[in-house]
């Protein structure tokens, strides 16, 4: 790439980043209200527990500025969440920053690997659909499609459990990341899969594999359809695009034709609803971690939920919204370097 | 078009489309369960007899039986009044309010518009399950609350929709007409503006129905809103979930069928709607 291009990305990131700045700041002042909107005295999350004394309790409040003006103790949470301190969890004692970065790799393992799933899936069908629309290939995916996006992932996870776990006997307990029998590779990355790799252990790699797959293939249904749709429509108008004519009339070979001329230029569409798709696997992150017992971040956050302990879940909720704005920051950016008329305005 | 052409036309497209017409009379018959299934159905959903718990579909319970011996298909009816009238008032409020509000926008521009903007781009920035889970959590764990949610999510859609199709109509002949002729700002929205963009905002509020079903059952099932032992579908997929693992298909089966044949039915209709109210949409 010429580094004038390069200049130009590097000029558009940092313009998107400065964009988005706003929404960010939404989203802190939007968690604030809710914070305060909760039910429950947020002093009491920062005690040092459920039996903290009225004594404790009014000097954490009068330290933590709850009995300054809005504005003042807006100030004190934005310093707050600077620093990383997003309070105390009740249940677990620990501090919730700590909580959620022992979690988050669980529940970041899960989606990608479902999303990587859904990808390798949905592209391949999408393309099928496609090369022969009306097909009974093309009706095949559109039923999938229509589906799909019909069975809750709470649904469609237990009926995976029942198939697999108690039919068919082949998936291990749905329970976790690991089953009791297996020892925890030592924690570098906290992606099971990378650490055992890095520790050459492959007993808790094919461990950690084979509890990955139910919970991933619940997640990667649910987004099969919104993926595989924009495929193939997106395919549809590149295969009837005048370049592909006229490589067929250069005499290029058909997969060569597809795979390298159409599918390039066929999956920048998909990059677009991919912000979408990565906010619908956020959420039913919620409903898969519950499903499989997984340790991540949404079912920390939802067990703390159930017994009115808030902090972890603001904690999670401005960690989710963190997420959502760089993964749509970074699709954007990737964007503008896979279709480069998009620099150029 | 005329009343009697757009009868005419969606008839047409009823006959054409054998889909959407087994769509629009499979939602028929899910409102006429909601309305009169509790009062045709054999067993009290509420009723338990330990001695019956746990078993399967039988002639005699053709769902089978939950843990507590409570007939799984009395249930399955009964919920489907609850999943309705959550999923039909969510959508129901955020289309009234967020074509109001969008209309608005479209309409005034300027500073509201750019302040309504921001506030949509925030709510955007979340994921919207977890806005939603945030939200059942600050307003309180109750069913109303549950509907709240769901339209508040629901609500940046409408919002865009109604700005954009408002937007480009307002500086048409007959809206300066209807100012001309003595209507006030708010009466050429109310009156003549929504009214014109309502056709098109229709289709998204039967593809919106499917997915405030998801929402609120998905938000039943991790335990907010709805308690047991009211019977909803996603409340009983909760609680059949524990048996799972031992085979009981039969109670996460038939309210996960009843949830998702009924969003299949809502989306189905949905894509009809939009054939029958705007042909250059079809595929």
């Amino acid at each position: 790439m010429k580094p004038r291009a390069l200049g130009l990305i590097a000029r558009r990131t940092g313009r998107r980043f400065l964009s988005s700045v706003p929404a960010l700041v939404g989203v802190v002042v939007f968690t604030f209200i809710l914070m305060r909107v909760l039910p429950g005295d947020p002093a009491v999350f920062f005690a040092s527990g459920p039996n903290a004394g009225k004594a404790e309790i009014e000097a954490i409040r009068s330290q933590m500025g709850l009995d300054k003006p809005m504005a003042e103790q807006l100030f004190y949470y934005v310093r707050d969440i600077g620093t990383g301190n997003l309070g105390r969890s009740l249940t677990t004692g620990q501090t919730v920053s700590k909580d959620l970065a022992s979690r988050l790799p669980a529940s970041l393992e899960l989606t990608f690997v479902a999303l990587a799933l859904a990808l390798t899936l949905a592209i391949p069908l999408g393309v099928l659909a496609a090369l022969r629309p009306g097909s009974l290939v093309d009706h095949g995916v559109r039923l999938l499609c229509t589906l799909g996006v019909c069975v809750p992932t709470f649904v469609s996870g237990l009926l995976l459990i029942y198939c697999f776990y108690y039919w068919l006997g082949i998936a291990p307990d749905p329970t976790g990341r690991l089953d009791v029998f297996t020892t925890e590779p030592p924690r570098i990355t906290g992606f099971l899969l990378i650490d055992a790799l890095a520790a050459g252990d492959w007993e808790a790699w094919s461990a950690a594999a084979r509890q990955l797959v139910l919970p991933a293939a619940t997640m990667a249904l649910f987004v099969l359809a919104p993926l595989a749709r924009i495929t193939r429509a997106s395919m549809l108008a590149v295969l009837g695009s005048d370049y592909i004519r006229t490589a067929e009339g250069l005499g290029l070979s058909r997969p060569r034709i597809i795979i390298g001329y159409a599918l390039r230029n066929g999956l920048l569409p998909v990059l677009t609803i991919a912000g979408i798709v990565f906010s619908t696997m956020l959420g039913a992150n919620v409903l898969v971690e519950k499903v499989f017992s997984w340790p991540g971040v949404a079912a920390y956050a939802l067990d703390a939920l159930l017994s009115s302990d808030y902090a972890p879940v603001q904690g999670f909720v401005l960690l989710m919204a963190t997420i959502f704005v760089i993964v749509n920051l970074t699709i954007d950016v990737l964007y503008g370097i896979a279709d480069p008329r998009i620099g150029m305005e | 078009m005329s009343n009697a052409t757009l009868m005419r036309h969606a008839g047409f497209v009823l006959r054409s489309n054998v889909v959407t017409a087994i769509a629009a009379g499979a939602a028929l018959l899910l409102v006429l369960t909601a309305i009169i299934g509790p009062l045709v159905i054999r067993y009290d959903p509420h009723s338990s007899n330990v001695s019956i718990a746990l078993q399967p579909p039988s002639a005699l319970h053709w769902f089978g039986t939950d843990q507590l011996g409570r007939d799984v298909l009395a249930r399955v009816v009964t919920a489907a009044r609850l999943d309705l009238a959550i999923a039909v008032l969510a959508v129901s409020l955020s289309f009234v309010v967020g074509a109001f509000i969008g209309a608005l926008c479209g309409y005034a521009g300027g500073r509201i518009d750019r302040w309504v903007g921001r506030f949509v781009d925030v709510l955007m920035a979340f994921p919207l399950f977890v806005l939603a889970m945030a939200m059942v959590a600050a307003l309180g764990n109750a069913v109303e609350n549950i509907i709240y949610a769901t339209a508040i999510i629901n609500l940046p859609f409408y919002i865009r929709f109604a700005r954009a199709e408002v937007n480009v109509r307002r500086g048409a002949g007959w809206v300066e007409a209807a100012r001309a002729s003595g209507h006030s700002h708010f009466e050429v929205v109310t009156r003549y503006l929504i009214p014109n963009v309502l056709p098109a905002m229709a289709v998204q509020i039967s593809l919106n129905l499917g997915w405030a079903i998801l929402n609120a059952a998905g938000l039943s099932f991790i335990g907010l809103g709805v308690t047991p032992p009211t019977p909803e579908w996603g409340i009983m997929v909760a609680e059949g979930a524990r048996f799972i693992t031992q085979g009981k298909w039969w109670l996460v089966g038939y309210p996960g069928l009843a949830l998702m044949l009924t969003v299949l039915c809502f989306n189905l209709l949905g894509d009809g709607l939009r054939d029958i109210l705007d042909p250059r949409m079809r595929q």
